[in-house]
């Protein structure tokens, strides 16, 4: 390992970054055709007070992510069966207040050192059990992606005609959701809960300049969330920047320079004269 | 036997049809439909059986996408009774479907193979095989690395239904299958459809020509009710189609045909 990259907390960073990258960089691509931007958003700061309870309870934070997503979600579903409020407005509301509710917890006088970590993200103080943790959490998202790829693809082409094929567009967008979760707890650590958003749209959005087809998307989108990582934390070693911070920022650069480069590749196109 | 009515039972598919329950693909007695309760077509009764051709005729608005999504369960039964006994594909109208997705024609085709494969198995070689044959069919083999979104909309129209064949369903729903599509490809797919229906599926085609519907082998004449089912040489006489199409009819001369006058306006000059 050369520069940077020579001390062990940078070394278990990188790795960190990377997982981080992979389940983000993947399912991403998902998201973005599935319109579920808003909801990835909404779900990382709707489990948040979860994430916390877990923390403050030395529970594991699988365990608080999973509990808390479920509230939320159940919180999300009573709350736009009120007459007059939209689905849109229901989120917002209940997101809102859950994510007030979990930094209050987390920024409170008695809370233990490390809970502020949970929400801007603490990627130098990765260790060993996290990184295990992570991997895991990986494997699993790269896998069911693997698994589960045709028919997300069916699905997010045409919902009415999967439904011919027997394929359940709401089991498709329950199995994307569940993914999320398990991916903004790979990130969360990394990023943290306000972050992890950057690493779930910006390599995505990124690939998606560049690429016509799924797979190569997807694989583009993990190359620029690692590559996009290793550079944030470069920049955050020389710079003294906010890991977490450097590395979403070096997303936004990527995002900009693909939209830039492509718009300047694309033909002028001549409009029809009547 | 003579020599004629044997070659029309070859050109034309069997004159004589068993009328056991399992030639029945789809039937509807008395049905209505519609969406959040509300009427869109009433009273409808018909019966799919394998190897026919059904033309569904009328308006737009007047209830042809309706009635294709009531089997696919998208419009909602009122009443009346549906029975649905074969497995369907839809051709929708490609507006539908998403053009900035990030899909290939032979990813479109592939998709069709996901009926017949269990969750966890992946298109393989020999569904890719299977989906270009479909396109080849279709007339679109040479096009299977196009993106989805680049093609005209008469190509993307064949990319759907070649996903159709893929899935190999018993009975095909295409709506408005020939919008957008030149003289050839028209005729193509024409003759396509006949040759899918000789394979016995059954095969309900939304459409908007008359001439077309005549050479098939029943019609449904639809105006948010139904007017008429039956064979094209009994039911389209003027009374039908002015009831259908709300008596913008009028008669070829010479022709002995009959067309139909696009909606009328008033203008005032």
């Amino acid at each position: 390992m050369i520069g940077p990259f020579s001390d062990p907390v940078m070394q278990r960073a990188l790795v960190e970054a990377t997982l981080v990258g992979v389940c983000g960089g993947a399912l991403g691509c998902w998201v973005i055709f599935y319109g579920l931007s808003y909801a990835s958003e909404s779900l990382a700061h709707g489990l948040f007070p979860g994430l916390v309870a877990a923390a403050l309870l030395g529970l594991p934070l699988v365990l608080g992510a999973g509990v808390g997503l479920v509230a939320a979600a159940l919180a999300v579903a009573v709350a736009s069966r009120v007459p007059g409020v939209g689905r849109n407005v229901a989120v917002a509301v209940v997101v809102t207040s859950l994510f007030g509710l979990g930094v209050l917890l987390a920024l409170s006088p008695a809370s233990p050192p490390g809970i502020q970590a949970l929400l801007f993200g603490d990627v130098l103080g990765a260790n060993d059990a996290d990184l295990a943790l992570s991997g895991a959490l990986a494997l699993g998202i790269v896998g069911a992606l693997w698994l589960l790829h045709g028919r997300l693809l069916a699905v997010g082409f045409d919902r009415d005609f999967a439904r011919s094929l027997g394929v359940s567009a709401a089991a498709a967008d329950a199995a994307v959701l569940t993914l999320l979760a398990g991916a903004i707890l790979v990130g969360v650590q990394g990023m943290g809960n306000l972050l992890v958003v950057a690493v779930l749209i910006g390599p995505a959005a990124t690939a998606r300049q560049l690429s016509s087809r799924m797979a190569p998307m997807m694989l583009l989108s993990v190359a620029v969330a690692a590559l996009a990582g290793a550079a944030g934390l470069c920049l955050s070693y020389y710079a003294g920047t906010a890991a977490g911070a450097s590395i979403a920022a070096a997303l936004v650069a990527a995002y900009l320079a693909a939209a830039f480069g492509r718009r300047s590749r694309l033909p002028i196109t001549v409009e029809e004269v009547p | 036997m003579n020599r004629a009515a044997a070659s029309h039972e070859v050109d034309g598919g069997p004159l004589i049809r068993a009328t056991s329950d399992r030639d029945v693909l789809a039937e509807a007695a008395g049905l209505t439909v519609g969406y959040g309760g509300v009427a869109a077509i009433e009273n409808v009764s018909f019966r799919v059986r394998r190897g026919e051709r059904i033309a569904l005729l009328g308006p737009n608005g007047g209830g042809k996408t309706t009635l294709l999504r009531s089997i696919t369960g998208e419009a909602d039964r009122i009443s009346g009774s549906l029975r649905v006994s074969a497995s369907w594909a839809t051709v929708p109208q490609t507006e539908r479907s998403r053009l900035d997705y990030p899909v290939s024609a032979l990813d479109v085709a592939v998709m069709g193979s996901l009926a017949s494969l269990p969750w966890w198995r992946q298109p393989g070689r020999r569904e890719r095989a299977a989906a270009l044959q479909a396109l080849e069919r279709v007339g679109m083999v040479k096009l299977a690395g196009a993106t989805f979104g680049e093609l005209s909309a008469g190509q993307r129209q064949r990319v759907l239904i070649a996903r159709g064949l893929v899935q190999d369903a018993g009975l095909l729903l295409l709506d408005e299958p020939f919008t957008g599509l030149d003289a050839s490809s028209s005729d193509r797919l024409e003759t396509l459809i006949g040759a899918l229906a000789t394979e016995e599926r059954g095969i309900l085609i939304a459409t908007h020509d008359l001439e077309q519907a005549r050479r098939w082998d029943l019609v449904v004449c639809l105006n948010r009710r139904q007017i008429a089912f039956g064979p094209p040489g009994e039911v389209l006489n003027l009374a039908v189609l002015e009831a259908t199409y709300g008596g913008a009819i009028v008669a070829i001369p010479d022709s002995g045909g009959l067309g139909i006058l696009p909606p009328h306006h008033h203008h005032q000059s």
